[in-house]
């Protein structure tokens, strides 16, 4: 039980909104000791998937300086010029889009963008620029009380539902037809345990899930623009 | 494409990029937290770009040194005016063009993929990306690492969250939490029952991915503590179906963790997000909706088929 002393580490931890690289950093020490390893083999560990995990920061910080570059000449301003001229365009259609894009590309082995690649500098901004087109439309209309400018709030929300969108496209699909990560994990995992599996079988019910997953997102989207459009009614 | 590239000149040139920035925080007297924030990047800088050359100890304590530096309050962003009025006009002035560098990236990284690492190929994407983006702006070589750093700096200690992440998941494997777990679930809940050994192992792949930020991590613990013997073994379940639906269950642990900080947390700081659980939040009901069907999938054809 006592090796489950990292666990309690960082559910406290996060509990109280102690920053999280501290509890992280602080509950693997803490199991590698409780477990009985000695102080400096746990700070070596540390070190070794440190080192072999370099990877994860590559995608992201590779692309900080385009994105950068591009978002001082204005790429954020032009993307959403682009989003006024579309009238059909709202967040959530944009957003559902996205998902059924990233989540299709995936099912072919091929991973389409990232938070640092698409999220951030298109994705993000088509959204919030298509919300505030719709508030721009519903004033026309002489919807009571419009507020002119897409509140602080609104514009999280969309955002954080680009996020959201990245995930839920690039997690659910990838065990369909190209045998990659998980697939192979699943395949492996049962060969070893010696029960007989095939990669058809895995790939056969991986399917409804997929499925599932898209009208999902047109339930949560299609909520993310009603509550959208309700904010500009109820205005300040 | 060049054999002689690897992943370590990429890792060396963003530790040299991570060493500019943090130089230029070193020299910059308004910096907020100039001498904290400086030694944070320049620390990592070195973490990242010779780590393979370092001993692990050291990159260890370096890591902690990180996280000490974090836990002071020492590392933080100055606050970046917006340039507004004059983006608008830079907007008006590029156009589409400035588009075509995003889009190049992914172009490039999927069809070179076919060619070197998948890895490799996004590096070079990204550094065509940065060269198109520096063609079609005719702004100066700095600018990059200038606007570069800036968002460097706004992910500041969330960068390196998902590698602490990783080690933490690695000193719970050679400890044994996860065969712990395992046996806490087994023994607690009456999984002989075939629907209850469903909804334990599903729901055990949410809890064990939720503590551990990884559902491939989970996978194997809970279907080797949970799934095989009650499931498959003693039900009589379809592994395929199971395995299958047990690891997307998994997923829908990942939508709901901080501990899978490159999904969720990383966005929020790269999204400029004040809450830190602005994207778990959104991605909640997500989970709730596909756990749900997952496990009414699974109660009606792994024993069926």
């Amino acid at each position: 039980m006592i090796k489950l002393l990292g666990i309690l580490v960082v559910a406290v931890g996060f509990g109280f909104r102690v920053n999280a690289l501290v509890v992280v950093l602080a509950a693997g020490v803490a199991t590698g000791l409780s477990a009985g390893l000695p102080l400096r083999g746990v700070v070596a560990l540390l070190g070794r998937f440190f080192v072999e995990n370099r990877g994860l920061v590559l995608p992201i910080v590779l692309m900080l300086p385009v994105v950068g570059l591009l978002e001082k000449h204005g790429l954020q301003e032009r993307v959403g010029a682009l989003m006024r001229r579309s009238e059909a365009a709202t967040a959530g259609r944009i957003l559902w889009l996205y998902q059924a894009l990233r989540g299709g590309l995936s099912v072919l082995g091929i991973s389409l963008g990232s938070h640092a690649g698409m999220v951030r500098p298109l994705v993000a901004p088509m959204a919030e620029a298509a919300a505030s087109n719709q508030l721009a439309a519903l004033r026309a209309e002489g919807a009571a009380k419009a507020r002119g400018e897409l509140s602080a709030a609104d514009s999280a929300r969309v955002r954080a539902h680009g996020a959201a969108a990245e995930n839920v496209g690039n997690f659910f699909s990838d065990d369909i037809l190209v045998a990659v990560g998980a697939l192979l994990l699943v395949k492996a995992f049962f060969d070893t345990a010696g029960v007989p599996v095939t990669l058809e079988q895995i790939k056969l019910w991986s399917l409804p899930t997929a499925l599932w997953v898209l009208l999902v997102g047109w339930w949560r989207y299609r909520a993310l623009d009603r509550r959208l459009a309700q904010r500009k009614e109820d205005g300040p | 494409m060049n054999p002689g590239l690897t992943l370590e000149h990429f890792f060396a040139l963003v530790g040299l990029f991570v060493a500019v920035v943090g130089g230029r925080i070193a020299l910059n007297p308004s910096h907020p937290r100039r001498r904290g924030s400086a030694a944070f990047w320049l620390l990592l800088a070195i973490g990242i770009g010779a780590g393979k050359s370092l001993p692990n100890e050291l990159v260890g304590w370096l890591v902690l040194a990180l996280g000490g530096l974090v836990a002071a309050k020492q590392v933080a962003a100055p606050h970046f005016a917006a340039g507004g009025a004059e983006r608008e006009v830079r907007a008006e002035q590029w156009g589409n063009r400035l588009l075509g560098p995003i889009l190049l990236v992914p172009f490039i990284a999927i069809a070179g993929g076919f060619v070197a690492g998948s890895q490799v190929a996004l590096g070079i994407g990204c550094l065509a990306g940065l060269m198109a983006a520096l063609w079609v702006t005719r702004d100066a070589p700095l600018a990059p690492v200038e606007e570069g750093g800036r968002l460097l700096e706004l992910l500041g200690w969330a960068l390196i969250l998902p590698q602490s992440l990783a080690g933490l998941g690695g000193i719970f494997a050679q400890a044994g939490v996860g065969e712990e777990v395992a046996k806490i679930v087994a023994a607690t809940l009456p999984v002989a029952n075939p629907l209850v050994a469903v909804i334990a192992y599903c729901g055990g792949m949410v809890i064990f991915t939720v503590m551990m930020g990884n559902a491939f991590a989970a996978f194997p613990i809970m279907t080797l503590g949970v799934g095989l013997p009650f499931i498959v073994k003693a039900n009589g379940g379809n592994p395929a179906i199971m395995g299958a639906l047990g690891m997307l269950s998994g997923y829908c642990g990942t939508l709901l963790t901080p501990m899978a900080a490159n999904f969720n947390i990383v966005p929020v700081r790269l999204l400029e997000l004040k809450d830190d659980f602005a994207v778990i939040k959104a991605q909640a009901p997500f989970a709730v909706a596909i756990w749900i069907f997952n496990v009414v999938v699974m109660c009606l054809c792994v024993y069926r088929f």
